[in-house]
């Protein structure tokens, strides 16, 4: 339905300043798939999420999103583009002094003229679909860890992006909360057509949601797997990636 | 792409009792934004019978889902030619609760009333509790010096007090220099302006000097306390320290209360040479010699008045540290408690200032100090 990919990267050199984390990582991300970013603490996962999201500049490189590159993009074309997906930070980073409600109309307020009851009820949608429908008049420090990382990806709902971001969406979960968002992806992507690209390691969460596993390497500065989970678990022929899947204490 | 887009469109017909809706082209948030009012105001007309037309309707997003569930969920309402793929998305918004919660009665002035006594008396009682605890941990710190962490005490001393002196003395020097052209024209009509000397030296000493330097640390020092501790406090690292077996008082509050009473009466001092050296300059500018200047401020100061300021000091430097550290450990839970800390303990410093101050004032007079 939509030629150009969800998300391509091209030789894109990652990290902080002087410090490259990553080197020459190349990807795309077709629409409609399910991309796991995954790897050991410290291979760079958060920091490709903060180029991909545009946080941070590529060092080298480029990152198109729909075929438009949002690290050249200024002015009302970045937050064009901005509007265009949604992130879930690791720890929801809902707005502290706002309601569930309020925390998933503020885009609608600030980037539409729907007038607030439609906004209301627009929230209230949203925030059924991540099963909050109780929670909405709730502050964030009202509500449990998981219900805050689900409110958190009904904020990023909220514009109807064909893309969302999550960071360790099941990081702090407990399994069935755990289970229950990774249905909710799965329901989104089945329902809505989004695109998602999660970052995480809960290894059940990778089997359970991933059409594709990109697996970073602290070492190698780049991607050293790139393939279904099952496979990659099964047939690859790289003992780091095997060790991954298989939980296997490292060698090293 | 965008010279694709279809027009969205909602075309209503309201006729007695019933009301004809049709939807074409890409139902978004700027379209439900154009009708929004208008199919409310329609609906609120209470329709027997809603018909929606949504045959040539190619998308919705979550605004148009909204005011096809708003459509949908009246009784009498009737959607055909929906889309798979909008319909699936209908039925689930269906399954969504929109209703605002029904809002809580409203709290008689008895019952607010009421809670604002309860939060001053608990206010109370966990500052006389405070207190306790902080001069009892004192006490057993004096017993054995080793138990107190002199590596934090030195570092806010530095923090709260060599770090301050900048600002101290430019306020004490302009606070100085603001009560001698005040005096100096009140004087001037006398014929007694080198008594301008004696009403600096003495504000100074007793008073000014004193009480600018108690708000500086309450706003340099006591409001960083209550953001230091506060923040330990949401990030749960108090708990760690109580299940460690680590004393909060004299962990976190001796050693901070410690430097407050080390660095306010240096900086009183401080604060009271350099506020008559601003009384000088004025004076100077009139035409004063240093040495008469000089003459008359030792004639006028006694060794009292360098001690009053001085014993207020220590005061005033336990507490603005104290109270610093107490909002700082009643810092609640949430995003915002740590800055409402941080006001809380500027404002009860200040109120605390200017009451002590005023206690002081009473007891010296009294005693004829």
């Amino acid at each position: 339905m939509q030629p150009a990919p969800a998300i391509e990267v091209k030789e894109l050199a990652a990290g902080y300043g002087r410090t490259v984390i990553l080197e020459n990582v190349s990807f795309r991300v077709p629409a409609r798939q399910v991309a796991v970013i995954l790897g050991g603490s410290g291979c760079g996962k958060s920091t490709l999420l903060k180029h991909l999201i545009g946080l941070l500049p590529p060092l080298a490189g480029q990152i198109f999103l729909g075929g438009r590159d949002l690290a050249a993009a200024r002015g009302t074309e970045r937050l064009e583009l901005l509007r265009k997906f949604g992130v879930g930070f690791q720890s929801g980073a809902l707005f502290g002094s706002m309601t569930l409600s309020e925390n998933v109309e503020l885009a609608l307020a600030e980037f539409t003229r729907l007038p607030p009851a439609a906004r209301r009820e627009i929230a209230a949608i949203k925030l059924g679909l991540v099963g909050l429908s109780d929670a909405r008049d709730k502050l964030p420090s009202e509500v449990s860890g998981g219900m805050q990382k689900r409110a958190a990806i009904a904020r990023a709902l909220a514009l109807d992006p064909g893309l969302i971001f999550l960071d360790e969406p099941s990081a702090g979960l407990d399994p069935v909360t755990s289970a229950g968002l990774d249905d909710l992806i799965l329901r989104l992507r089945e329902a809505v057509g989004v695109t998602f690209v999660v970052v995480t390691h809960e290894l059940a969460s990778i089997y359970a949601i991933a059409d594709r596993a990109i697996m970073l390497d602290k070492s190698a500065k780049g991607i050293i797997a790139d393939g279904k989970p099952a496979d990659l678990r099964d047939s690859s022929a790289d003992p780091r990636v095997r060790a991954f899947f298989l939980r296997k204490a490292s060698d090293a | 792409m965008a010279g694709q887009v279809v027009p969205p469109a909602v075309e209503l017909r309201s006729s007695d009792g019933s009301l004809e809706i049709s939807l074409s082209g890409r139902l978004d948030a700027a379209g439900v934004a154009a009708s929004w009012a208008s199919v409310e105001s329609a609906l609120a007309r209470n329709p027997a019978t809603i018909h929606v037309s949504a045959g040539a309707l190619d998308s919705a997003d979550g605004a148009g889902l909204a005011l096809l569930r708003k459509l949908a969920a009246r009784p009498g309402a009737s959607i055909d030619g929906l889309s798979p793929e909008i319909g699936g998305l209908l039925d689930l918004a269906l399954r969504c609760p929109v209703d605002p919660a029904p809002a809580p009665p409203p709290e008689t002035p008895l019952v607010v009333l009421g809670r604002l006594v309860a939060l001053q008396l608990t206010d109370l009682h966990q500052t006389v509790a405070f207190l306790g605890k902080t001069l009892a941990t004192f006490a057993a710190c004096a017993a054995n010096p080793s138990r107190v962490r002199w590596r934090d005490a030195w570092l806010t001393c530095e923090r709260a007090g060599v770090n301050a002196l900048l600002i101290v003395g430019l306020i004490s020097f302009l606070t100085g220099m603001i009560l001698a052209f005040q005096a100096v024209v009140a004087l001037r009509t006398f014929g007694v302006e080198i008594f301008v000397v004696n009403l600096v030296s003495l504000a100074m000493l007793r008073e000014m000097g004193v009480i600018m330097t108690s708000v500086v640390l309450a706003g340099r020092s006591g409001s960083a306390f209550a953001a230091e501790i506060g923040t330990m406090k949401v990030n749960e690292e108090i708990s760690a320290l109580q299940t460690m077996g680590l004393d909060p008082v004299r962990f976190l509050v001796v050693p901070r209360v410690l430097a407050g009473v080390l660095v306010m009466p240096v900086l009183t001092i401080f604060a009271g040479v350099v506020g008559i050296a601003g009384g000088f300059f004025v004076m100077r500018l009139e035409g004063f010699s240093f040495a008469t200047l000089w003459n008359q401020m030792v004639g006028a100061v006694q060794v009292k008045d360098v001690i009053t300021g001085f014993i207020k000091s220590f005061f005033m430097g336990f507490l603005v540290a104290g109270v610093g550290c107490l909002r700082g450990l009643q810092t609640a839970s949430g995003p915002s408690a740590v800055g409402v800390s941080t006001t809380r303990s500027v404002v009860s410093a200040i109120f605390l200032i200017v009451v002590a101050d005023a206690v002081f004032a009473a007891i010296f007079y009294a005693v004829g100090f």
